[in-house]
């Protein structure tokens, strides 16, 4: 294997890490607040709140029924809007991020859904308000199934990154298109492949550490 | 009492290392095959050692339980309700789905008192409890708690109130990503109050209900009497007037129960907290309650001090109660040979319940030299009920039937219940 070789996959790689690291942190800060909403507003929830709900509820279908290819074309207004640009790494995290927040928030909503409402009940009994019960009851308690939604929604940036790549994004799967499919060159594919399971691989354990370690049920 | 010998073995050995759990485990296997006798605990044998009256001394609330170790009942201040709910009515869903869970509740529990309310699961006890610190909102009806009207609050203002209402749960809700101490500190953090503040009043807690060796721990690592320790001590935690308790022994096996039992008595005693509690089991009620109500079909439906229910319910219900908790039916080879009707050649069989005085006059040899019959005692019970003493009997009157008849008139000039279960052939 060539140095140039080498550092093309190494440079790919920081690309990949790069695009899931923004689009998962970003998504993570607006996902888990509108997971939370999503959940808190349920009808007979510490703030029920039907019409907004079911607002909430559809927005979230919509952008996670858009199939991933399609968002990342047809954003390309709002992506240059944004960053000025509508290739590269930078470019690549747009789309990225606006497909991951509504992913992350069904996550949430759904590991807050884990909490035993007795334990909502016994907050309300010692007079705790509403914002009290979510950042001293709720969070913590569904710290487990958070940080594992995370982990899959990282994951899963993982794999959506590589098909941002093939529309001039950057990053492991655009140099597995370009340089493995394009120019015939296995190796080249089967490095990019071992560098992406490799990554998942590591995400994934490092996940479930956390997860261990922070869930005391 | 398992539990409760515990933390009288840790003192000793004073152990806060969160680490040094093992000597714990230890102690608590030993104790639990100790005589239950020498398990009979009180607060006062928990609070013996200096570190431990010096952290209890510290903190107005604790160190008044303390001192009321040696003055009894020093808090007890029996004018006044403490808990009143007013024509409380609560009704789900709408329309033809309508559910009546309570309907013109009524309920007055006197200051310093335990309150027990008994019914069968569906019955509307846990809709009561809920309705007192409005966890339920009632549909009509109003409650109050020491004078204030919870019903009349806004939600600012009842958040305040349920400060001075203290609960605890049949699966405890204990937050499982928080260790026993900050569990403690929870309702105090809530309150805004400082960390300062906080350790002042948890670690006494902690000490009063056993779990000082306990505090670093997770509530997974505790059995189910710790457990409910730990939510004791977290509903005393904001100081409140009132410590509602929904089915807090349910989950629990009998020996926990009755250290759980214990230990909420003492808080009674020693503080003069009123205690609500919510039961299907009469043993709870018998073991630590003043006054009971009988809940049915969202009605309370009878209301007595403790030993007047135990002796002479009022209502069908309440008989049901209490003869399955005696255990006081008739044998079954017995019921087969039941016939509802009086026959030529029958004896009558009866159910006699006396208390009170009627417990000491010696009825059968009377009734035998009175009237001439036998009598062959089926099933007999002797129980002890708040100091009163409660016997119950079931008999064949064997005789003719004129002199059975006399017998049974004779009875019932006695203070005591006699119903008449049905009739046997006579074998003679």
């Amino acid at each position: 294997m060539s140095s140039a070789l080498i550092d093309l996959v190494w440079q790919s790689t920081l690309e990949t890490l790069y695009m899931v690291a923004v689009s998962g942190l970003i998504s993570a800060l607006l996902g888990v607040p509108l997971g939370v909403l999503l959940y808190v507003t349920r009808p007979r929830q510490i703030l029920a709140q039907p019409v907004i709900n079911g607002i909430l509820g559809v927005i979230t279908n919509v952008g996670r029924s858009v199939p991933f290819i399609i968002l990342l074309v047809a954003i390309i207004p709002f992506t240059r809007m944004i960053v000025g640009t509508s290739i590269g790494t930078n470019a690549a995290a747009v789309p990225l991020t606006i497909a991951a927040i509504p992913f992350v928030a069904r996550l949430v909503e759904g590991a807050l859904n884990e909490v035993s409402p007795g334990l909502v009940e016994a907050a309300q009994s010692m007079g705790a308000t509403p914002m009290q019960i979510i950042t001293k009851v709720l969070l913590p308690e569904a710290r487990g199934g958070i940080i594992n939604g995370l982990t899959i929604t990282l994951v899963a940036l993982i794999s959506y990154s590589a098909m941002a790549g093939a529309v001039g994004g950057g990053g492991l799967g655009d140099l597995g298109i370009r340089y493995g499919y394009n120019r015939f060159n296995p190796t080249v594919m089967l490095i990019t492949v071992v560098v992406l399971v490799v990554m998942v691989q590591v995400f994934q354990s490092l996940g479930d550490y956390l997860v261990r370690k922070s869930d005391h049920k | 009492m398992t539990t409760l010998a515990l933390p009288t073995k840790q003192f000793q050995g004073r152990n806060r290392d969160p680490t040094g759990s093992t000597s714990h485990y230890a102690s608590s296997v030993n104790s639990r095959n100790a005589p239950a006798a020498a398990q009979r605990t009180r607060l006062d044998r928990l609070v013996h050692t200096a570190a431990t009256v010096a952290l209890v001394r510290r903190d107005p609330y604790t160190s008044a339980l303390f001192d009321a170790l040696t003055i009894p009942n020093a808090f007890h201040d029996l004018n006044g309700p403490m808990i009143q709910l007013d024509n409380v009515s609560k009704t789900y869903g709408s329309g033809a789905r309508t559910v009546q869970a309570l309907v013109d509740v009524d309920l007055n529990v006197p200051k310093g008192t335990i309150h027990g309310v008994i019914g069968l699961s569906g019955a509307g006890k846990s809709t009561l409890i809920r309705c007192i610190n409005l966890l339920e909102r009632p549909t009509q009806g109003r409650v109050f708690i020491d004078g204030q009207e919870l019903t009349a609050m806004d939600a600012v203002q009842l958040r305040q109130a349920r400060h001075q209402c203290g609960m605890i749960f049949q699966h405890f809700n204990l937050l499982t990503n928080r260790t026993v101490y900050d569990n403690v500190a929870l309702p105090l953090e809530l309150m805004r109050e400082s960390r300062q503040t906080i350790r002042e009043r948890v670690m006494p807690l902690l000490e009063l209900t056993g779990l000082a060796g306990k505090a670093r721990q997770y509530p997974s690592q505790l059995s189910g009497g710790q457990k409910q320790r730990v939510a004791i001590a977290r509903a005393l935690a904001s100081q409140p007037k009132v410590l509602l308790c929904d089915e807090a022994t349910s989950a629990l096996d009998p020996q926990t129960t009755t250290s759980i039992l214990a230990l909420l008595q003492e808080i009674n005693q020693r503080l003069g907290l009123t205690i609500l509690l919510i039961t299907h089991e009469m043993e709870v009620v018998k073991s630590i309650c003043h006054r009971v109500g009988l809940i049915s079909d969202g009605r309370l439906v009878e209301e007595a001090d403790v030993g007047d229910f135990f002796t002479a319910p009022r209502t069908q219900l309440g008989r049901e109660f209490l003869n399955a908790f005696l255990e006081l039916e008739p044998p079954q080879a017995l019921v087969e040979r039941l016939e509802p009707a009086a026959g030529e050649r029958t004896h009558p069989v009866v159910r006699l319940t006396f208390s009170g005085d009627s417990v000491s006059t010696p009825l059968i040899s009377r009734l035998a030299r009175e009237h001439g019959i036998d009598v062959s005692i089926l099933q007999a019970k002797v129980e002890s009920i708040q100091g009163r003493t409660l016997g119950l009997m079931i008999a064949e009157l064997m005789g003719s039937a004129t002199q059975t008849q006399q017998a049974l008139a004779t009875l019932e000039s006695f203070d005591l219940h006699v119903e008449v279960l049905g009739h046997v052939q006579r074998t003679d």
